[in-house]
């Protein structure tokens, strides 16, 4: 069968089984591998993709399901060449180590704060109770979006404030580690 | 990787529509509406349709009306829809308790009130709702439109009186005065099925007399409301005696499995506990809600 949607503001459309979840459709046919594929039973969240807005978990949607829907995958948070803030969020607060449910954990985050911009820890922390993160405990997550709700407009290069270790500092810190290992790093 | 045996799919543009391809397509054919109970089962070959008739696009079938002394819900109402509606909260607050523990906020999103009931997976929660909020469901099939009370939509575990030509419409709740409904569930963590959750349904006499009850079991393999604990209540003025004896009989009327869950004796325990504490609830909520009175003014 033939489905047309709108995948991260772009047309495409495809010759599909009807029996093709969302998930595959969008890793395998149009190669956005961004969205996670994980547990297959709608329990790990790291599938979610926003369909018209809302976050779904796509191995329990056909992609057929999805025609003349509009979809939108960890590649369409950024725009121009800008991270959302929500991808902001988890670079600052170190909101992901191994990064497989991060694409699923930040478009949730994107689609929470849409409708409500200051959640509670609590809200949040709702709000992804659907996705599992086997890494961070949350914690850092949760302050990731919450680090997002506090900078809308996100941070831009023009007016980049993210403090980075100066040079002299980096030689401190590799000093430190020298002392306490033994081993000389960073040179 | 599971993926579901092959089929054909059609989109329902109206409820007409839906019913027409259900009667060109045969017996093998099957509605979806949010798909989360559907297309798990049909990944693991449990269920085999040749035909999805997919009916998202019903928004006909997206409301919650109230309609003089009825509140009128589609079938394709989102869980989602349900948790948010100040309505419901109000008329209901049992949707509320029972919705903020269904699935996730994500698959809520996809998961509709008629999908779950046709569905009727002896472990879903709005059944034991729709069962003591005296619902009655709205059905059309190529006879026009029928209406049948819960005890007599469902007919057992993932089988409903909903003809395979035939689509679930609406569900209807009678709204009476001074009433209140809880829902309490226990489940092993967030998003999971209930090891056992119980509901209740209230409305008090002037008086202050319980007026009529309703109480039901999730998950522990009883149909319809327990007659047995509703009998110690009705008549009475809301007692911490009578919640523990209508406790101890609906523990009584209920008839668990041992499974990955919990063991036969929990399972009593909690039928026990969480039917005492949903008659306090939905009491104390009751004893606070509009009289007639207030209602018309």
């Amino acid at each position: 069968m033939q489905i047309s949607m709108t995948v991260n503001g772009s047309d495409v459309t495809s010759e599909i089984e009807p029996r093709v979840l969302l998930v595959h459709y969008i890793r395998d046919v149009l190669r956005l591998t961004g969205t996670h594929w994980g547990c297959d039973t709608s329990n790990c969240g790291t599938c979610v993709v926003l369909m018209d807005g809302q976050p779904v978990k796509s191995c329990t949607v056909l992609a057929a399901m999805a025609d003349g829907r509009a979809i939108t995958t960890v590649e369409g948070l950024a725009t121009g060449g800008t991270l959302d803030p929500v991808q902001q969020g988890f670079m600052q607060e170190h909101g992901l180590q191994c990064g497989f449910c991060t694409p699923g954990m930040m478009l949730t985050s994107r689609a929470l704060l849409d409708v409500n911009p200051h959640p509670t820890d609590t809200e949040i922390r709702e709000a992804i109770s659907g996705q599992m993160c086997r890494c961070t405990g949350y914690a850092t997550i949760v302050r990731s979006v919450q680090w997002a709700a506090d900078h809308p407009q996100g941070i831009h290069e023009a007016d980049e404030t993210v403090e980075m270790a100066t040079t002299d500092e980096m030689d401190q810190i590799h000093a430190r580690i020298a002392d306490a290992t033994g081993e000389e790093v960073g040179a | 990787m599971q993926i579901p045996a092959p089929f054909d799919y059609a989109r329902a543009t109206s409820v007409a529509d839906a019913l027409a391809l259900l009667e060109r397509h045969g017996p093998e054919s099957r509605i979806v509406a949010g798909g989360h109970s559907l297309l798990p089962m049909m990944k693991l070959r449990l269920a085999r349709p040749e035909w999805l008739i997919d009916i998202n696009d019903l928004f006909e079938l997206d409301f919650i009306l109230r309609d003089g002394n009825q509140l009128r819900v589609g079938a394709m109402t989102r869980h989602t829809t349900l948790l948010e509606s100040a309505e419901i909260a109000g008329l209901f607050p049992i949707f509320a308790d029972a919705e903020r523990v269904i699935a996730d906020p994500v698959v809520r999103n996809r998961g509709t009130i008629g999908g779950s009931l046709c569905q009727g997976d002896p472990a879903e929660d709005l059944t034991t709702v729709c069962d003591v909020l005296r619902g009655e469901a709205v059905i059309r099939g190529p006879g026009g439109e029928r209406t049948l009370a819960m005890s007599e939509f469902h007919k057992g575990p993932y089988e409903t009186a909903v003809g395979q030509n035939e689509l679930l419409c609406e569900i209807r709740f009678p709204i009476r005065p001074r009433s209140g409904s809880a829902y309490e569930k226990v489940e092993r963590r967030v998003g999971d099925w209930a090891i056992v959750a119980a509901g209740a349904a209230v409305s008090l006499a002037d008086d202050g007399t319980i007026d009529d009850v309703a109480i039901g079991l999730t998950a522990v393999g009883v149909s319809g409301t327990i007659a047995e604990s509703e009998a110690v209540l009705r008549g009475e003025k809301p007692r911490e005696d009578l919640f523990v004896e209508a406790g101890r009989l609906a523990a009584l009327a209920s008839n668990p499995i041992a499974d990955q869950r919990g063991p036969i004796e929990y399972k009593r325990h909690l039928s026990d506990e969480l039917t005492r504490r949903v008659l306090r609830s939905a009491c104390a909520r009751a004893a606070v809600s509009p009289s007639p009175t207030t209602q018309e003014g």
